[in-house]
């Protein structure tokens, strides 16, 4: 069978990039080792712990699930894009002050999934909120800080998106 | 990640024609979201060979509405599903398995159409498409055909799809009326759970009495199932306690349940039956 | 004043933002991918290896047990363990060969290449089978260690005539630590130059110690860098040992940097899990509730090898008889082998196995008598004073009524049992609410931490910032911000000031290892001591300075390095007897009260939490945010263990070895979790803290049993009780 590499471009964290390898190449490896972009994490490599999560074309997907040839011409917001330079999301901000990263390890995909939770649903419900982020498990913290952390982060900055380019709009 | 990559092809071709023209050589195989194919393969167990993939092709996209019916693409995702009005107002069942399916990740990326070929006996959407009377288009080189869902699987993991033919889109026919309607998922938890018993209802009652009814239930056989002796075991009855009894033995019939990873067969039985009888009594005022 | 302060995690922004480093994020030039080939059968005679000829084997660096330069041991306790299978397997997932390439996915083809040829022997999968010596799989008699702890006489006091003897027997089952980050290390073996170790770990010095015998290097020649770590829980104590040596196996033959992280499913099936236990429990008590006799028999699955089960079978059996004072006790722990991946630590350590057995039986003890769970454990109580089941006279200030009596107000337990017995008669959904008492000893046990002689140093620079070294780990219970805040306070300085250094080997002093609810109350007293010697250092050198930057630099200036170091010492009159197994078992313990509110739906059996109180005396919270972090973390890992977790066993092999399978809760399968914590200071914790990173497994199982057995009459006796297991117990009820 040949190597039917393929090279694609996409828009990273608001940059334009392109990638390359097999077509079936999980869009997590090539952001990981082509972009260096180790934010995102493989926990499970089945789309069960949502440690991989980013948004593609403004929606939460897991990348562990999206081969590279569904990248082509896409938006992809990874953690590292969360935050406008320096000045953190306020969902971040909030994940700090409340305690909600204990590991870490979940971390970037749970701050993915609140922020994309607040964007579509800016004043959630605890009910809500256990829904929204019912795709990222957590072992350390039972999810309360977490939950915390999202409460303040819609009164403190309702309906706002901290990154410029979230792929949202596309 | 399990598998060794050049085993695998995965071609992106924009074009419909192209697409159906490789299915037809006979050696691809149809590649939607990735939810399930992609799962199999990081664990090793994908078949070797071609895929092709039909994301984003607006020929196989969209949800349209007329006054006789609703439209589905196979590429509808449940997120899509979940956001349309006419779909949450005349087909909650279809809206509550599609909220119940992985977690928003998975919701976002998995496909109807996709979901359906992948043919599992535990899918969330087949039994309210069963009680929706969905059907389905097919699409190959050859031209299309309909085949009415409750007749597409024929066996576990068999279906009635030609090598060169996938899913081109789902047809619920509107106007049924106000039935009562129920959906129940008893997952292995609240959320990202396969399910033990997937039950699906709907009725069409006149006080006690059962004018018409659907009943459809998942992993509690070899395909997702109507349970047929059920529904005609109350069909134009009045719902008693006898009525009931006699559906749960019906209902027996129907199913036939395994003890696999997730479950037991004694308890899918049994909670088949609860659930049924649960649906007949809240219905009956 | 830091401590007491919701200082917010140090490593906090770098989490957030996804700039912390764990280990697969790390990458070398040149380096390799390694992969492990494990045995698929449970036990047998390695007769031959097979090498598939579709693969160029000499483009890959393969290693046996012939390759090891050192002893084939994991060096742990028992030295039982190969690091490489020889000859024998005796479990499934044994690992046999490892290998070793620059293209991970070409890689995954040549571990399909390896097959094996094994002559199958008998294997034993239960404590049953092993028990009955049928066929010996371990040492003499399948029994890795026992213990027996004994007080009064036992049974005089079952013959007292008033006595009314309840008996009964608990089962709890296999539990996966499921840390998100999966096992991996990173090892660059060089030469003469030695070797280097970077991973997800707990133990950093564990791990020198085993590659010092896997290689037979000094320890000089042996460098490990714990990286970030994705969740520990106890899954990453002692089994890193075994994929560092790995790792460094492959670096040592390939010459290269070599990377191995395992996947999930080999993750899970592979490493270690909580052991299994059963426990039978015979109980006198007299007609006014008061316990006469507790006769403990208790047991655990250790598996194939001993690894830590004669440690996790010594903290099982001395927490078996709980929080509880009775003149006459007798428990007997067994460890025993069976075929399957050896268990090894899982937060808790064998307590919450022998508390689930006790506190389930505690509450079927209080219905034999007639009494509500709440009033038995109050005559029962050991008070400040008494003297417990192992003879330790308990100085700590104990009351466990008062921690009693807030969590029942707390979770309006009597209200609510009242009320759910009413309604539930005619509901298909019934609630129930359910306690447990229990204790867990903090540190080492016994003479322990007498043996770890643990030290910490904390080192200023001449600009007067802090250095922390211990080895010590960070694995997101708040080590780091911790150890900040005791520094920060001990030399009066700001919290900025403090780093706390990366674990590294040849960096910081032997700690001991991060377990055993030791890290704050142990080490963090010994930072407390160290940061004092060196400020004592710096006051007793007649400064001009009157700054603490100033004054390190003219000390730096004058005599040059300034440090404080500190090595462990027992408090004063602790006393503990290895041999008869007495005596002063911890020098503090937490306590606490749970309670758990459930609600089963009687046509599916599914059982939801839906309120957990936590209310535990500390000693001191020295970060109100960590702490609370902990005990939710807790809860949430025993409602898993509870009600969720069960590992599928099919001939010796865990058969749901994926997240799809195996079941954590999700967000939506929490209960609101509410902490409360009291604090009675313990004055060899540093500014009063105790332990308590394991204290939150103890509780939940039992509350939660207790509170399903209230709700629908169902005798649960084993964990996890899942709808299957609830519907059968439910039905034999009826008939």
């Amino acid at each position: 069978m040949s190597d039917p590499s393929i090279e694609i471009r996409c828009r990273v964290n608001g940059e334009d990039v392109e990638l390359s390898g097999h077509p079936m190449t999980r869009l997590l490896d090539a952001l990981r080792r082509q972009l260096h972009l180790t934010g995102t994490k493989e926990g499970c490599g089945e789309g069960e712990c949502g440690a991989c999560s980013v948004m593609l074309d403004g929606r939460l997907v897991n990348s562990c699930l999206v081969p590279l040839v569904h990248a082509e011409g896409a938006a992809i917001m990874t953690i590292e894009g969360v935050a406008d330079g320096e000045r953190l999301h306020a969902v971040q901000q909030a994940f700090i002050e409340y305690g909600a990263a204990q590991c870490g390890i979940c971390t970037p995909g749970m701050v993915l999934a609140a922020v994309d939770l607040l964007q579509r649903s800016p004043h959630p419900t605890e009910a809500d909120i256990r829904a929204g982020l019912s795709g990222n498990l957590c072992r350390c913290t039972g999810y309360m800080r977490i939950f915390e952390a999202v409460v303040a982060a819609c009164v403190a900055a309702p309906g706002r998106p901290g990154s410029s380019d979230t792929g949202a709009r596309q | 990640m399990r598998s060794y990559l050049p085993h695998y092809e995965l071609r992106a071709p924009k074009d419909m024609t192209q697409i159906l023209g490789l299915l037809a050589e006979g050696e691809w195989r149809p590649f939607a979201g990735g939810t399930d194919l992609m799962v199999l393969f990081e664990s090793g167990k994908l078949a070797r060979g071609k895929y092709v993939s039909l994301w984003g092709l607006k020929e196989l996209s969209g949800i349209e509405v007329t006054p006789d019916a609703v439209t589905l693409g196979a590429l509808t995702t449940y997120t899509d599903v979940l956001a349309h009005r006419v779909l949450q107002s005349e087909f909650p069942l279809l809206c509550r398995a599609a909220a119940e399916t992985g977690g928003l990740a998975t919701q976002n990326r998995g496909t109807l159409g996709g979901n359906i070929a992948n043919a599992s006996p535990a899918a969330d959407s087949p039994p309210a498409l069963l009680i929706y009377d969905a059907q389905l288009e097919l699409i190959s080189v050859r031209g299309t055909r309909q085949v009415p869902y409750d007749r597409f699987h024929t066996g576990y993991k068999r279906m009635d799809l030609r090598p060169d033919e996938i899913i081109r889109s789902l047809t619920l026919p509107r106007g049924r009326g106000p039935w009562r309607q129920t959906y129940r998922k008893v997952g292995t938890r609240r959320a990202q759970a396969i399910s033990k018993v997937c039950f699906a209802a709907a009725a069409d009652m006149d006080g006690a009495i059962v004018r018409d009814i659907r009943i459809a239930l998942g992993s509690v056989a070899p395909v997702v199932t109507r349970c047929v002796r059920a529904e005609d075991a109350v069909r134009g009855r009045r719902v008693d306690a006898k009525a009931l009894e006699t559906a749960r033995r019906a209902l027996a019939e129907d199913i036939a349940p395994i003890d696999d990873l997730r479950s037991t067969a004694e308890y899918r039985l049994r909670v088949a039956g609860n659930l049924l009888l649960q649906f007949l009594s809240e219905h009956t005022s | 004043m830091f401590i007491g302060q919701p200082i917010p995690r140090r490593e906090a922004r770098a989490k957030v933002t996804g700039h912390a480093r764990y280990l697969d994020d790390l990458s070398m030039p040149g380096m390799l991918h390694g992969v492990t080939v494990r045995s698929p059968v449970s036990r047998g005679i390695l007769r031959d290896i097979q090498y598939s000829p579709d693969i160029p084997w000499d483009e890959f660096t393969v290693v046996t047990a012939a390759d090891i330069p050192g002893r084939n041991v994991v060096a742990l306790i028992e030295d039982d363990q190969p690091c490489l299978a020889d000859g024998r397997v005796n479990h499934a997932e044994e690992p046999i060969l490892l290998l070793a390439h620059r293209d991970p996915s070409w890689l995954e083809e040549a571990r399909r290449g390896i097959s094996f040829e094994i002559d199958p022997l008998p294997p034993v999968y239960s404590i049953e089978d092993a028990l009955s010596g049928r066929e010996i799989v371990w040492g003499a008699d399948n029994i890795f260690k026992t213990y027996l702890v004994t007080r009064g006489d036992v049974d005089a006091a079952f013959e007292e005539p008033d006595a009314i003897v309840i008996e009964g027997d608990y089962e709890t089952g296999a539990q996966e630590q499921l840390y998100i980050e999966p096992n991996a290390m990173l090892a660059l073996a060089r030469g003469d130059d030695g070797i280097t170790v970077w991973g997800s770990m707990q133990c950093p010095y564990y791990v020198h110690k085993a590659l010092m015998t896997l290689f037979d290097l000094p320890g000089e020649k042996i460098r490990i860098v714990q990286m970030e770590t994705g969740g520990g829980f106890g899954g990453k104590e002692e089994y890193p040992s075994i994929i560092a040596g790995h790792a460094a196996l492959l670096s040592w033959k390939s010459g290269r940097p070599v990377k191995l992280v395992y996947d999930r499913a080999e993750d899970m099936a592979a490493t270690t899990k909580r052991h299994p236990s059963q426990t039978h429990h015979r109980t006198a008590v007299s007609r006014d509730g008061r316990l006469l006799a507790v006769d403990i028999d208790f047991v655990i699955d250790g598996g194939a090898y001993a690894t830590l089960s004669p440690v996790v079978l010594s903290r099982g059996t001395i927490h078996a008889a709980g929080p509880y004072f009775c003149p006459n006790v007798r428990v007997q722990g067994r460890a025993v082998a069976t075929s399957v991946p050896p268990h090894g630590a899982f937060r808790g350590f064998g307590a919450p196995q022998s508390l689930f057995a006790l506190e389930r039986h505690m509450d079927r003890v209080a219905a034999a008598v007639g009494l509500a769970p709440d009033e038995l454990r109050r005559r029962n109580f050991i008070e400040t004073g008494q003297t417990s089941a192992v003879g330790q006279v308990m100085h700590d200030p104990i009351d466990m009524a008062a921690l009693l009596d807030r969590a029942l107000e707390l979770a309006g337990y009597r209200e609510k049992r009242a009320r759910f017995d009413a309604a539930n008669r005619a509901s298909a959904v019934k609630r129930g609410i359910g306690l447990a008492a229990f204790m867990h000893g903090a540190g080492f046990t016994g003479s322990g931490e007498d043996h770890l002689a643990s030290i910490v140093t904390v080192e200023a620079t001449r600009d007067g910032r802090v250095r922390v070294l211990t080895s010590s780990t960070e694995i997101g219970q708040g080590t780091n911000t911790v150890f900040a805040q005791i520094a920060a306070d001990a030399l009066d300085v700001g919290i900025d000031q403090i780093e706390v250094v990366q674990p590294d080997t040849s960096v910081v002093p032997n700690s001991g290892p991060t377990v055993a609810s030791r890290t704050c109350m142990v080490v963090g007293r010994l930072v407390e001591s160290a940061a004092l010697t060196l400020l004592a250092t710096l006051k007793g050198a007649a400064l001009q300075a009157t700054d603490f930057a100033g004054a390190c630099r003219e000390y730096t200036d004058r005599f040059g390095p300034l440090r404080g170091s500190a090595q462990y010492q027992a408090p004063p009159g602790l006393r503990w007897d290895d041999e008869r197994y007495q005596g002063d078992a911890y020098g503090t313990y937490g306590w606490a009260v749970y309670v758990a509110e459930v609600s089963v739906d009687t046509l599916t059996c599914e059982i939801r939490v839906d309120d957990f109180v936590a209310v535990q005396e500390v000693g001191r919270v020295i970060n109100p945010v960590l702490a609370k972090g902990q005990i939710e973390g807790g809860v949430a890992q025993g409602i898993g263990w509870a009600l969720f977790e069960q590992v599928a066993w099919r001939e010796g092999r865990m058969a749901n070895a994926q997240m799809t399978n195996y079941i954590i809760p999700t967000s939506m399968d929490l209960p609101p979790i509410r902490v409360v914590f009291e604090e009675r200071p313990y004055a060899y914790g540093p500014g009063g803290a105790k332990g308590i990173g394991e204290l939150p497994m103890d509780g939940p199982a039992p509350a939660i049993a207790n509170a399903v057995a209230h709700a629908t009459g169902a005798d649960v006796a084993r964990i996890p009780i899942i709808p299957e297991s609830l519907m059968q117990l439910l039905e034999r009820a009826v008939v």
